[in-house]
């Protein structure tokens, strides 16, 4: 019984969350909408502290709204499930797990040897090949994120969560790490949610931007970024996008 | 640091305690009290007799039973405890109530019920080192990072695995801990206990020494081999520390 265009992958239809304070009800969401279409790459932007993880935690499955609902290919989002792998800035890479071990963890219903091969090909794909065998303290931040993209893609999700994925990395490591992804996303189709409070970040990888406001907070404005890749971030009219965006969220960043 | 100078501080130590234990005995003029060489020919003594080593092996069995039998409790139970909160919550209090009680206060109840034999210290023992090594698994289940079992949740594996490769391995350097804190107090138990009716372990060497004609030589001789083979064992229990399996939470 999907009520919704079946085209839409992702649909959030009218969520809203609060939490019990000591100071009392905080209204953290109130009324959020979007749709996601399959192998679209959607960025939500906002200020900080408006509850953007709040909404993927509740898009992913691992909390409940209080009002509205959440529907993954028409079915109300009840739990987290491997159809989509949330990434978030704090990793959750296993440390007592190799890497390959970490990339079979989630291969439930194959073969060893299977698994083996699996894990494999997609730690060649991220860059950690020669890596298999090291245990994530022996690895550098940005191969941690890669071993947790490769940990995610490897059981083939329809949906990649994205909750501010390489916020911990320096700049140049971010950028790569961004490169990286759309070089992925070139080859395999994923559905990507992304939260970021890096507007770059957002108009160098998504198709869609949408600016949530300050709390309780709603989507204030969605961008389109018509831009092919590879996107060339210095361009004019991805700089005005850009100051468009930060406009938004009330930066003026025409100081240069 | 090279190893020499790592060592040599408490080396100086030592020799300088040492130096004037010597001393006290000589210029007081002691006849009871041992000077360091009269131990040191006591212990060859015990080494040559052959005595030292079944003193040594039987507290060194007593140990290893009851602290075997208290690590095969408590790392089920403790995990049992930490991830099933009605479990916790309900036999928790009692925990927290036995706990304190010293093992020492086991004594008459032992004698009661496993008479006086190997299986009264093996029962203190057993007391003695369970309880912080349920406490110490229980601290390791509760303080597992969200995270991870956010990660296991979302990929959607089965209990098993969750346990198997998230939970346990998660836990096991809290259960070193555990496992350290309990071998630290089952060999302080066992010297207690043997003090009480056996006639054999290092307990029973001090006491018996003491008795039988105030060798007060072996007594000490007994207390510093007491304390070689606790340092030992603490080491043995570090070496676990180095694992691979375990070694991602010292290597931050």
């Amino acid at each position: 019984m999907p009520t919704r265009d079946m085209s839409s992958r992702i649909s959030v239809d009218g969520v809203g969350k609060s939490f019990a304070t000591e100071q009392g009800t905080l209204h953290v969401l109130d009324n959020i909408s979007f749709e996601v279409a399959d192998g679209d790459i959607v960025a939500i932007v906002g200020p900080s502290g408006c509850g953007k993880s709040t909404l993927m935690n509740i898009v992913a499955g691992f909390d409940q709204p209080d009002r509205g609902s959440v529907r993954i290919d028409g079915v109300v989002q009840t739990q987290p499930n491997s159809r989509g792998i949330l990434i978030s800035q704090a990793g959750s890479v296993f440390p007592w797990l190799t890497v390959q071990q970490n990339l079979m963890f989630g291969l439930n219903g194959h073969e060893h040897g299977d698994k083996k091969q699996l894990a494999d090909h997609y730690a060649e794909m991220v860059g950690l090949k020669g890596f298999e065998r090291r245990y994530p303290h022996e690895l550098s931040g940005g191969m941690l994120k890669r071993a947790e993209l490769a940990r995610a893609l490897v059981v083939k999700p329809e949906i990649l969560y994205m909750d501010e994925p390489f916020s911990a990395l320096d700049a140049l490591l971010h950028l790569r790490m961004r490169n990286e992804l759309l070089r992925i996303l070139a080859q395999e189709r994923h559905t990507v949610l992304l939260i970021t409070h890096d507007v770059e970040e957002a108009i160098h990888v998504a198709n869609r931007v949408i600016v949530l406001s300050t709390r309780p907070t709603t989507i204030q404005t969605t961008f389109d970024v018509p831009f092919a890749h590879p996107r060339k971030l210095s361009g004019a009219p991805v700089q005005e996008l850009r100051a468009a965006i930060l406009r938004e969220l009330g930066v003026d960043s025409y100081s240069s | 640091m090279t190893g020499l100078k790592r060592v040599l501080p408490s080396v100086i130590v030592i020799a300088l305690i040492v130096g004037a234990w010597w001393a006290v005995v000589v210029v007081s003029g002691s006849v009871v009290f041992p000077t360091p060489w009269q131990v040191v020919t006591g212990t060859l003594e015990l080494m040559r007799d052959g005595t030292l080593w079944q003193h040594i092996g039987a507290s060194l069995f007593r140990v290893g039973t009851g602290f075997g039998l208290a690590v095969l409790v408590a790392v089920p139970l403790g995990l049992w405890m930490g991830w099933v909160k009605g479990a916790y919550i309900t036999l928790n209090p009692l925990f927290q109530m036995l706990r304190p009680i010293s093992p020492i206060a086991w004594i008459p109840i032992a004698i009661l019920w496993f008479g006086v034999g190997n299986m009264s210290p093996i029962f203190l023992i057993f007391i003695s080192s369970v309880f912080p090594m349920v406490v110490q698994t229980i601290a390791g289940v509760h303080t597992i990072e969200k995270r991870y079992l956010r990660a296991a949740a979302n990929f959607g594996v089965s209990r098993a695995t969750l346990f198997r490769q998230v939970v346990i391995p998660a836990v096991l350097p809290q259960i070193i801990v555990g496992m350290r804190i309990g071998l630290g107090v089952a060999w302080l138990v066992v010297v207690a206990a043997e003090m009480i009716a056996l006639r054999s372990g290092l307990g029973y060497l001090i006491i018996d020494s003491r008795n039988a004609g105030n060798r007060y030589d072996l007594v000490v001789a007994g207390m510093v081999i007491i304390g070689l083979i606790g340092l030992l064992l603490d080491r043995l229990m570090r070496l676990l520390e180095g694992l691979k399996v375990v070694r991602w939470r010292y290597a931050h």
